[in-house]
């Protein structure tokens, strides 16, 4: 049976978006919702942010790691546009209100040099088609009360992404073993966990392939100058106003992340 | 509690391939120095040593037992694998593999103040390694001192072809380990107390205080860099570090 009013569970995400207050999981309603049903309201949902003027500047892929496929039970990534209004540059201050309950992922982000439209995308052709990759932080919120969240819950809720931190400068792939490319992540400076490329569906160039793929097979191609990010290396660290998140990665360089305070809030901890 | 016949029973588990229970449990003044005791007398039971090996080197593994700095033991020639040989699972009692980048000692290193850049400094060059461990405790249930005595459950280890350090960042170069054709772990260099150097350094000093240190040609393990993976007859493991190189381990 095909997901009930895909437009109106939209329409509650975007309101949860806009008002920053969180709404139930759907499949407390409807435990039988799944990955596709997931992807219709998300396909809805999409076009109401473009229509207030925002704009797709690439994709995320999530659940590429096995430990997060396990915890939300499905042996696949999932994946979501990302917006250009979610988009900050390395060192920017981060509103921690425009978040519901933010955390922290270091990824490895390509920048497509051409256009890579599915299906029989190789993981060699992938690869031709980046440009470069830059450091980066995804910061996933769920628009989910507490992180409630199955698979159709996650992917209508544009697989989860918050917003996105990326480093300027584009560093070409060529000859570098992108499974082996290390990430060390620091909080306030202090370390918090680490990880490589490989943390990523074993590849992230492999995570590239299985989007346009994926896309392809819905007639969306990543255009150049798209960002790709390809999932986390780690597990995801949750995020208080004030901290200060450093990825610092082999050959790419580093990405900070700021936390901005609370403004008018209550005394935080 | 009589370090001797602490030592005896430890090589008594290793010869019967038996765990034996916490010793700390039995000794409860068996502390850390005692431990290291304990250890001293397996050294010199040894045989020709080949190097040294930090333990407990995780931030995640020191919360996990409550400790706050690293473990150290020692390598005996008897112990290396070498290069594509099999790990013979039948000598051991619980094995688990961990990957680990290995500094080779150009010149000798000694003294209570050396540092990260001096480890750097005195290397002829880094390795991969892949560190099989095997508690003699039964389950791997012991407190840091019991651990010590137990020569941080050194058992086996297989170093690479050293490579010159020249260039890379040993703080931030990515580390995979794979099991049985999956990745199960990956981690950067920093996963060993912020940086395999410093963690090498911290064992200088260490060392320092009973008068020893490294000497050149050393192997230094510096510490597992993911968690430890249970291995059985048929299994095989490999550890990849960027720009340094792999390492394939078969276990029969």
């Amino acid at each position: 049976m095909p997901v009930t009013d895909a437009p109106a569970k939209a329409r509650a995400l975007y309101e949860a978006r806009r008002t920053r207050v969180p709404i139930a999981p759907f499949t407390d309603a409807e435990p039988d919702l799944g990955m596709a049903d997931g992807y219709a309201i998300q396909q809805e949902l999409v076009p109401l942010l473009l229509a207030d003027g925002d704009t797709i500047v690439g994709h995320k892929v999530g659940l590429t790691s096995k430990p997060m496929q396990r915890m939300i039970g499905v042996d696949s990534p999932d994946h979501s546009p990302v917006l250009g209004s979610t988009v900050y540059a390395d060192g920017d201050v981060i509103d921690p209100s425009s978040f519901i309950a933010p955390k922290a992922e270091a990824e490895i982000v390509f920048v497509m040099g051409s256009r890579l439209a599915g299906p029989g995308v190789t993981v060699t052709a992938a690869r031709q088609a980046i440009a470069g990759a830059v450091a980066g932080f995804e910061i996933v919120d769920s628009r989910i009360a507490d992180w409630r969240i199955k698979l159709a819950d996650t992917v209508a809720d544009l697989a989860s992404c918050g917003a996105v931190v990326t480093s300027s400068r584009i560093v070409p792939i060529e000859g570098v073993d992108t499974r082996l490319l290390g990430m060390t992540l620091t909080r306030n400076g202090e370390l918090v966990d680490t990880g490589a490329g490989a943390a990523a569906l074993g590849d992230p160039v492999a995570v590239v392939g299985w989007l346009a793929n994926v896309l392809g097979a819905n007639g969306v191609a990543l255009e150049p100058g798209h960002i790709v990010m390809t999932g986390a290396l780690h597990a995801a660290v949750p995020m208080k106003p004030g901290d200060v998140f450093r990825a610092e990665f082999d050959r790419l360089g580093a990405v900070t992340a700021r936390v901005g305070q609370l403004v008018g809030a209550e005394e935080s901890a | 509690m009589n370090t001797t016949e602490l030592a005896t029973r430890l090589q008594k588990a290793v010869a019967e391939r038996t765990a034996i229970d916490s010793l700390n449990a039995e000794f409860p003044d068996l502390d850390l120095d005692a431990g290291y005791a304990v250890q001293r007398v397996l050294r010199d039971a040894a045989g020709p040593l080949v190097g040294w090996k930090l333990g407990v080197t995780s931030r995640a593994k020191q919360a996990q037992v409550g400790v706050s700095s690293p473990v150290y033991g020692f390598l005996p020639g008897s112990g290396a694998l070498d290069i594509g040989e099999p790990l013979d699972t039948s000598q051991l009692i619980q094995p688990r593999c961990e990957p680990e980048i290995v500094f080779v000692l150009g010149r000798d290193l000694a003294g209570p103040h050396v540092g990260a850049a001096d480890v750097i400094a005195a290397s002829s060059g880094v390795a991969v390694g892949i560190e099989v461990l095997d508690s003699r405790y039964r389950d791997y249930k012991f407190t840091m001192a019991d651990v010590v005595a137990d020569n941080t459950s050194a058992a086996r280890f297989v170093v690479g072809a050293p490579v010159p350090l020249d260039g890379i960042d040993l703080r931030v170069v990515g580390v995979v380990l794979e099991h049985n054709g999956e990745v199960v772990a990956t981690a950067s260099g920093a996963a060993s107390l912020g940086h395999p150097a410093a963690a090498v350094a911290w064992m200088v000093r260490r060392m320092a205080a009973d008068g020893e240190g490294l000497r050149a040609g050393d192997v230094v393990l510096s510490g597992g860099l993911t968690a430890a993976v249970p291995v059985v007859p048929g299994d095989v493991v490999v550890a990849s570090i960027d720009r340094i190189g792999s390492l394939e381990l078969g276990c029969r």
